[in-house]
């Protein structure tokens, strides 16, 4: 742009910033982002690398805000959202998220994908207070409302299920002997940390093997095979779905059968089972705490067919049997709500501050499981239900349960 | 009537070098005054694009300049930008200090790698700097180091606040403030590096590029200029990494892979190998280039920057600052 054209914008700019400023009604008050039709989301989302098995749950999203926006869209204002790819590469992430904040200038980031990742922007997020709401991890880490006001997760905490999962072992299973393979970073630690923090004393007996990986790793073979030669008879995967579906083909090659706990963030057909081979994923215990599409008891429901409904109509390319797009349905809706909730007053402190005043069910979640957020609780789920891998569909093993 | 010999020959050998001063007083002037009508974050963009100049004049020295041949600078830069964050996060060291130090650590580190590297040449040179470009993001990674470098997680660093005169008088943003900083570092190194090579150990090491058996037998000191060319180049990059560390606030493994070296190596070439001032061409088409083939195809950005690279270089073969010579030469005949 020449200097003089730049100029006429400026004072085209500044006129027009006159003129709202001068007709602004004393309720609505805006943050960047935000005009009178539209509400401006920025995003970050693996759609290549090694997590790009994620990035459906960004299209999902997209696809979410497309059908609020044909029904009329939030309080009269279209969602824009804007999406970029950063290949689950930290450095990417930054300056992604540096490019929506600074010269998109959207209003707030909405469920950043990976822990690394959003790692990497998490100070300057909270030092530019710009929301980092909703992120896509389950790292304790993201629920400090008190060191970092303008970050929230979603999903129940890692080290909540790790709970979950020691809770589990101690019950079922008899003398157990766990081996862990995780992936050597914050989500990865978080679940180690957890289940020791569960096992308390005997810790230190029970886990006879820790493996980890780092996410460039192409595979995932020798850690598979040291676990095995410990003499693990518990085997704990915390791994993401590319390795995941690795570490099953690998355990039944070496003709290895551990009790198989998997993390929640793999526990899904179309990204892991399906391409490890449904036979082979049979006997796998998760935890879940959203419905099962795969299950055709869930399909008999209404709330599946409203979501197979939204898929047909708004996300056809989408897979019907990968539950990341029920992950990306659910937080779509979370974003929705909170948005509503904050009518014309769209700051970003009135976003964080209704972000953190929800008390929400959504039909997709498993019956019994809230979205609850406070002023001093920024864990939003915090509930599962134990479930195994039939080769077909999730069992219930039990009720929801909660950490606490 | 000039014969076609004296046309051809090189004006800095018979005249002695002069610099432009005409072209150079523009550049400032055009330069210092880019941050103050452009927008903060296209600024940011600008403030890379020199700090890839920089460190591609660094490469530029070495290879260009003194034939060796390195792969290996993406891990130069690395280490400057890892001191001065670690110093910074660590140690609470002032930000703009971390900049010479980096630098100066790097100059150490690039001396020392020069010293055995000079058994090598050319293709075995090489691979001993792609080793090193590939063994520094692991050892960044690494779980031992991990207290030191914040493992894949890498590291975030403060810029700490303007100067407050500067902002009261002159409504100076961040932004702005390191363009200027990163501004009149460039130019002071671009300057020393156009002394150094118009210099007799610019030419000594032009003489090692050339011909070393020539320039040995002339009584230069070849390991001794070979290694400290190394190093020098290291410095020049390591400057280059830690004010890349500063102006972007983090520092994580996956920014300093081998691509970035061959990034370097091929801003060097678009730029022009024996070109000081190239090495700024060089510096934006790096930056430019990907984020335009990432805004063609995203799925297949990296086969339009190929294809884009391939034109450029069948145009330009002798990079950016060899065409701007031919057309000098061209529209002298023609005036």
């Amino acid at each position: 742009m020449n200097n003089g054209k730049k100029f006429t914008l400026a004072l085209a700019a500044v006129a027009a910033m006159g003129m709202a400023a001068g007709s602004a009604v004393a309720d609505k008050k805006y943050g960047p982002g935000v005009t009178d039709t539209s509400i401006k989301i920025g995003n970050t989302n693996p759609y290549s690398g090694p997590a790009a098995a994620y990035g459906t749950i960004g299209k999902s999203i997209k696809a979410y805000f497309d059908k609020v926006n044909k029904e009329g869209g939030i309080n009269g204002r279209m969602i824009e959202f804007v999406t970029l790819d950063d290949g689950y590469s930290p450095p990417k992430t930054k300056e992604q998220t540096r490019k929506l904040v600074e010269q998109d200038k959207v209003l707030l980031i909405f469920q950043g994908l990976g822990t690394p990742t959003n790692s990497a922007v998490h100070n300057y997020m909270n030092k530019k207070k710009v929301p980092q709401l909703f992120v896509a991890t389950g790292a304790t880490k993201w629920g400090q409302p008190d060191e970092f006001p303008w970050t929230m997760g979603w999903q129940p905490s890692y080290q909540t299920e790790g709970k979950l999962f020691g809770a589990y072992v101690m019950e079922n299973v008899k003398d157990p002997k766990i081996g862990i393979l995780y992936q050597n970073d914050d989500y990865g630690k978080d679940y180690v940390v957890g289940l020791k923090e569960k096992l308390g004393d005997k810790a230190g007996d029970i886990i006879v093997a820790e493996e980890s990986y780092e996410v460039t790793d192409p595979t995932i073979n020798s850690q598979i095979i040291a676990l095995k030669n410990s003499g693990a008879n518990v085997f704990f995967n915390v791994s993401t779905p590319k390795f995941a579906a690795q570490a099953i083909k690998k355990v039944r090659e070496l003709d290895w059968n551990p009790v198989f706990l998997n993390n929640s963030v793999s526990n899904s057909v179309g990204s892991v089972y399906k391409p490890a081979g449904l036979d082979k994923s049979k006997g796998i215990v998760s935890l879940q705490y959203y419905r099962d599409i795969t299950d055709p008891e869930t399909q008999k429901t209404e709330p599946y067919k409203k979501w197979k409904a939204w898929m047909d109509e708004y996300y056809p390319d989408g897979d019907l049997i990968n539950t990341f797009n029920a992950y990306g349905y659910l937080v779509a809706q979370t974003m929705v709500q909170v948005l509503e909730q904050a009518g014309d007053n769209l700051t970003r402190e009135n976003v964080m501050k209704e972000a953190a005043n929800l008390n929400l069910e959504l039909d997709m979640l498993l019956p019994g499981v809230t979205i609850e957020t406070s002023a001093t609780d920024f864990y939003p789920i915090e509930k599962m239900m134990p479930v195994e891998f039939n080769g077909e569909k999730m069992v219930p093993l039990g009720g929801v349960v909660s950490a606490n | 009537m000039t014969t076609d010999v004296e046309v051809k020959s090189d004006p800095r050998l018979t005249l002695g070098a002069r610099i432009n001063f005409r072209w150079v007083a523009v550049f400032i002037v055009l330069g210092a005054v880019l941050p103050f009508v452009v927008e903060g974050y296209t600024s940011f963009q600008m403030t890379l694009v020199m700090i890839y100049a920089i460190a591609i004049l660094g490469l530029n020295l070495l290879t260009g300049f003194n034939g060796q041949f390195s792969l290996g600078h993406s891990a130069f830069y690395a280490i400057g930008a890892y001191t001065a964050a670690v110093l910074v996060y660590h140690l609470d060291f002032p930000v703009y200090i971390t900049i010479p130090i980096g630098g100066v650590v790097c100059f150490v580190a690039g001396f020392l790698f020069g010293l055995p590297a000079l058994r090598l040449e050319g293709l075995y040179l090489a691979l001993a700097t792609f080793a090193l470009a590939v063994a520094i993001p692991q050892i960044l990674k690494s779980s031992h180091l991990e207290d030191l470098t914040g493992g894949v997680q890498g590291l975030d660093i403060f810029r700490p606040d303007i100067p407050a005169v500067l902002v009261d008088n002159f409504d100076l943003t961040m932004d702005q403030w390191w363009y200027i900083i990163t501004f009149v570092i460039m130019l002071l190194l671009f300057w020393v590096a156009w002394n150094l090579i118009n210099s007799r150990s610019g030419r000594a090491m032009m003489a090692i590029r050339d011909n070393p058996i020539a320039a040995q037998s002339m009584g230069i000191n070849s390991s001794l200029y070979k290694s400290l060319t190394f190093g020098v180049s290291a410095f020049y990059t390591g400057i280059a990494g830690a004010l890349s560390a500063i102006v972007i606030e983090f520092v994580a493994p996956d920014s300093f892979t081998f691509q970035l070296s061959i990034l370097l190596f091929i801003g060097l070439v678009v730029g022009g190998t024996g070109s000081i001032w190239g090495a700024l061409f060089g510096g934006l088409f790096i930056l430019m280039v990907p984020n335009i083939a990432e805004e063609v195809s995203t799925g297949l950005s990296y086969a339009v920057f190929g294809v884009i690279l391939i034109l450029v270089i069948y145009v330009m073969p002798s990079g950016f600052a060899g065409l701007i010579n031919i057309l000098k030469v061209r529209l002298r005949r023609i005036f």
